[in-house]
């Protein structure tokens, strides 16, 4: 019987791991890691990977999100260990260092980022957005980013950024097809 | 070995038999929140994730397997058409981030009186199967979820799969939370006409401790469906809400009032048959 009430047993010894981790392309080795981390605690305290925020360590705010084997998922909900053989991809690994995406721009320009928290969750959520439907409507904007929580904007100027890129990259698009 | 990966199903159920007390991990969005609050401190993880068997949703003659690690996303993307019903309750399950992640079986695993995968699964009398190195076993949902988070899962055993039969006739499930995504439930209802048996059927989450059905609400709404037309009068359709209602048994929570769940599941259940009928 499985019996989630029943106050579970949180003595003993902490039981320790080491494996490797593909992220951003790259192999990161994580050593003598506590078996119980996120891959969001591991990105953030082991590998010096700060991009993807924690602000609720439940699933709720969006502000862990990365693409794992192609999903978004929440990085605090996956267990790091079990990441193994997955291929991850943060916010650090979607422009080279130092330059932006057309998204991380547009949400600028937008005026979309005000204390930024929730930022590169947004930015991760919105690029698989838009490589999954690259002309969505407001409806599907504001599905795809509804386990993203921003306290600040109220969302209109994110929703403003996310049909600039798409109209830019429609518009880029049209002008690669011309003869 | 603290971490078990198992690629196979044998080798997953022969890991639960060393050591019934491991802790299944699918996707993780239950156990992981659990694990980061220190309500859970792992001490051997079996992790499922790369067990293909598990991934597969197979049709037969008699229905439809979902193995136990299919998440929501699969189900909205990829079997709309086939689980009508299913993929309608998996787009009010969290957010994408959620449903791509989150699986039919770790629903079931959780057993949470609120699992949104699960009225849906009681109202097609669906069947868990479950897994050891003793062989395996079929058991209806309502057997398997014994009470609040509770199940009649034996300590070695993996759920594999769930199994609905095939069926003819309109579905159609409804949630009710304070905003549209990233809500537990305060009431839902999933109603599934069988035209063929000419059965109403009704499962509703987050009013009882397990996810119930509504036998005589159930059973009145048969009589009072014109099965060829695919109709029913208004007062037919509002005696169901009614009936639905009386049949819940709500607790007062901070999320809702009993009174208010009663009265949720009430309309929920009137508004789901109304679409069922107009579709
Ligand atoms: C932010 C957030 C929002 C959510 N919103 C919803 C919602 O709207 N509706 C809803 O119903 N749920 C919701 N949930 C809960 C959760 O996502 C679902 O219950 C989901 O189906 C769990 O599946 P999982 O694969 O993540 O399970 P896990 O977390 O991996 O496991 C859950 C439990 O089941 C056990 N288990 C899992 N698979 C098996 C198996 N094959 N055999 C034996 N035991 C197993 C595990 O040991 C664990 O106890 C939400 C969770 C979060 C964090
Ligand atoms: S920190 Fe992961 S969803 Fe909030
Ligand atoms: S900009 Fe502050 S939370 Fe979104």
């Amino acid at each position: 019987m499985t019996d989630h009430d029943a106050t579970p047993d949180l003595t003993g010894p902490d039981l320790s791991e080491s494996y490797a981790l593909s992220i951003n392309g790259r192999d990161r080795e994580v050593a003598d890691a506590w078996l119980g981390e996120s891959l969001l605690y591991v990105l953030r305290e082991r590998l010096g990977l700060p991009g993807s925020k924690n602000a609720c360590e439940q699933g709720e705010c969006g502000s862990c999100s990365v693409m794992m084997d192609g999903l978004l998922v929440n990085s605090c909900c996956v267990l790091a260990a079990d990441a193994v053989d997955a291929d991850v991809r943060t916010v650090e690994g979607l422009a080279p260092d130092g330059t932006l995406t057309d998204v991380q721009q547009a949400f600028l320009d937008a005026g979309a980022v005000q204390c930024g928290f929730c930022i590169p969750g947004l930015i991760v959520s919105v690029h698989d957005l838009l490589d999954r439907a690259p002309q969505p409507d407001e409806l599907e904007v504001r599905e795809a980013i509804s386990g993203n929580l921003c306290r600040c904007t109220g969302y209109g100027r994110i929703l403003q950024a996310v049909q600039d890129v798409a109209a830019a990259r429609t518009a880029a698009d049209a002008q690669e097809d011309r003869p | 070995m603290p971490i078990a990966r198992p690629t196979s199903l044998d080798d997953a159920v022969a890991v639960l038999a060393d050591d019934p007390a491991a802790d299944v991990l699918a996707g993780g969005t239950d156990a992981m929140v659990e694990i980061s609050f220190d309500h859970r401190r792992p001490r051997h993880v079996l992790a499922l994730r790369r067990i293909d068997e598990l991934r597969q949703v197979t049709t037969t003659s008699l229905g439809v397997r979902i193995g136990a690690m299919v998440t929501y996303g699969q189900i909205e993307r990829d079997h709309a058409t086939l689980l009508p019903g299913l993929a309608m309750a998996s787009r009010t399950v969290g957010s994408p981030q959620i449903r791509n992640a989150g699986t039919i079986g770790g629903n079931l695993g959780t057993a949470s009186p609120a699992g949104d995968a699960l009225p849906w699964l009681l109202a097609m009398d669906a069947e868990v199967e479950l897994a050891s190195v003793r062989g395996t076993r079929r058991l209806p949902v309502a057997a398997f979820v014994t009470g609040p988070k509770r199940t009649a899962r034996a300590d070695d055993e993996l759920i594999v799969a769930v199994h609905v039969p095939a069926m003819e006739g309109p579905q159609h499930t409804a949630k009710l939370g304070p905003r549209n995504a990233m809500v537990i439930s305060v009431a839902c209802t999933a109603v599934v006409l069988d035209t063929a048996a000419r059965q109403v059927r009704i499962g509703m989450g987050a009013v009882g401790p397990t996810p119930l059905r509504a036998p005589d609400a159930e059973a009145a709404a048969a009589e009072a469906i014109d099965w060829d037309a695919l109709r029913a009068d208004g007062t037919a359709i509002a005696a169901f809400g009614q009936a639905c209602a009386a049949a819940a048994s709500p607790i007062d929570d901070h999320r809702s009032t009993a009174e208010y769940r009663r009265h949720a599941v009430g309309v929920l259940a009137s508004r789901s048959l109304t679409r069922c009928l107009a579709a």
